[in-house]
């Protein structure tokens, strides 16, 4: 890998910026592996390269069904943060938001991270509470949150000016989370991907996995795609929404539901509000991209749903809800909208776990998997490679649902 | 934007009703009878199709009555809708 920095910048300058290499190579597909991750977003790259990095595996080969980073990596709303309620969860995404904030360094990809924290604005009482347990909970394992009052919001939030005494919701209280950020996806995609491939990792774009295959002793022993049989020992499905369509050609049932969630991004205009804003009890959260764009997103498709575009009546109200709390955002023009499709499990805690087929390892269930990609690649690959459970992701193993001991977890959504 | 058929009020804009949530699978017919695991299965395996689910949403801003629809999860195509 040819490093990136401000000398090689030069350099490609004065020969007009035609020498750049390529970021990652495209290898002709080799009918054997000794890994194969299947899905080249963000939580499949990521365990690619700690797979190479952490385990020294050698020969992992990445399978996408279309062009890198356009599934779900691309797809949300590049916010990174650790507010969540349960002892299992709050030290992974502790961890996440703290690898996170060291990857342009270890990637050598600048991914814009701008650590920007994250207001929550409340607007009823018992929403307060909750997250006010949260905060206490959060305290316990070195995360941050801290409450704010309506002032002090109104102070940091210059446009929030719907929301008074005498609105239908007007605002209560809030809370301050210092250590969120947001940053660049494409670059988290790219990043792990240039990184992984320095590593030897095999990136195979537009190789669709038609079904998984297993051995006559039930193990997994590699997939089947469009360009033939792939064989390998073992198989790690990173295929956020379409992980039970996948897991079911190996005759595999898994407890998740796939729903659609979509988000939009507004005109780009000057600065105006630089941290995230983040609205429950009305169904809707913000944030200004490097861009000048309001980047919005609101709540789920109720309905299970593998499409990837936004319906009229989610968007409606996440635009209503948003006109609200900032009524002159009326006068902007909005650009583009978007959806992913993701998967999610009763408890809305991850899969991250071993299955009753040898060999095949899934990583499921992220409903908000951005900000767990480098926790999660780091945890996924351990497992991958040691067959053990790291114990970041010891908790979400597939057993829990055999013994009824859900992880109930309401920090999940952020419109929850 | 989906156009539900209720029973008495004929196709109606989605906005007028709630979801309802998936419709349960069939419950075990021989409830004493099948093993643990199974019946665990049945509890926390949804189905999760890309194609049609049975799901049911209540007309609340309407005459109030709970429908099942059949509703495709990759194209939105609405089928056998009914009380």
């Amino acid at each position: 890998m040819r490093r990136h920095s401000i000398f090689a910048l030069a350099r490609n300058a004065l020969t007009g910026h035609r020498n750049w290499p390529e970021a990652w190579r495209s290898p002709p597909l080799r009918d054997s592996y000794d890994v194969i991750v299947v899905g080249a977003g963000g939580h499949g790259l990521a365990t690619a390269y700690y797979l190479a990095k952490n385990h020294g595996a050698r020969s992992v080969a990445v399978l996408d069904r279309g062009a890198l980073g356009t599934g779900n990596v691309g797809r949300n709303t590049v916010t990174v943060r650790s507010n969540y309620l349960r002892d299992e969860s709050i030290p992974f995404y502790v961890k996440s938001v703290e690898l996170y904030g060291g990857l342009t360094k270890e990637l050598n990809f600048n991914l814009m991270h701008s650590k920007r924290g994250m207001v929550d604005v409340i607007q009823t009482y018992p929403k307060l509470r909750d997250i006010r347990r949260r905060m206490y909970a959060m305290h316990l394992h070195g995360s941050t949150y801290r409450p704010m009052d309506v002032a002090e919001i109104r102070r940091r939030i210059p446009p929030l000016t719907g929301g008074g005494a005498d609105s239908r919701l007007p605002i209560v209280g809030g809370m301050f989370h210092p250590d969120a950020a947001v940053n660049r996806h494409d670059a988290v995609a790219w990043g792990f991907a240039r990184a992984a491939d320095a590593l030897g990792v095999e990136i195979h774009q537009n190789v669709p996995v038609k079904s998984l295959l297993r051995g006559s002793d039930g193990t997994i022993r590699g997939v089947e795609t469009a360009q033939g049989t792939v064989r390998a020992g073992k198989v790690g499905l990173a295929v956020s929404g379409h992980t039970t369509t996948l897991a079911e050609t190996a005759g595999l049932r898994l407890p998740l539901r796939t729903f659609n969630l979509a988000a939009f991004v507004s005109e780009p205009v000057k600065p105006l509000i630089d941290v995230v804003v983040n609205c429950p009890d009305i169904g809707c959260y913000l944030s200004q991209s490097d861009k000048g764009e309001l980047v919005v997103g609101g709540a789920p498709d109720l309905g299970q749903s593998f499409r990837r575009d936004i319906k009229q009546t989610v968007f409606e109200d996440a635009v209503a809800a948003m006109l609200e709390l900032f009524p002159s955002f009326k006068r902007l023009k909005l650009l583009r909208q978007w959806g992913g499709h993701l998967d999610i499990a009763h408890d809305a805690s991850p899969i991250v776990s071993g299955t009753d087929v040898p060999g095949l390892f899934v990583t499921a269930g992220w409903w908000g998997g951005y900000k767990a990609i480098p926790a999660g690649g780091l945890a996924f690959a351990h497992l991958v490679a040691t067959g053990q459970p790291h114990p970041l992701i010891e908790p979400y193993s597939i057993r829990r649902f055999r013994r009824l001991e859900f992880i109930f977890e309401s920090g999940t959504t952020v419109v929850a | 934007m989906l156009l539900l058929t209720c029973p008495h009020c004929g196709p109606r804009d989605e906005r007028e009703f709630v979801y309802g949530g998936p419709s349960a699978a069939k419950r075990p017919d021989d409830a004493g009878g099948i093993s643990e695991e199974a019946w665990i299965e049945h509890l926390t395996v949804p189905p999760n199709p890309v194609g049609a689910v049975a799901e049911h949403w209540w007309h609340a801003r309407g005459c109030g009555e709970w429908i099942e629809v059949s509703r495709d999860t990759a194209t939105h195509d609405l089928g056998g809708t009914g009380g």
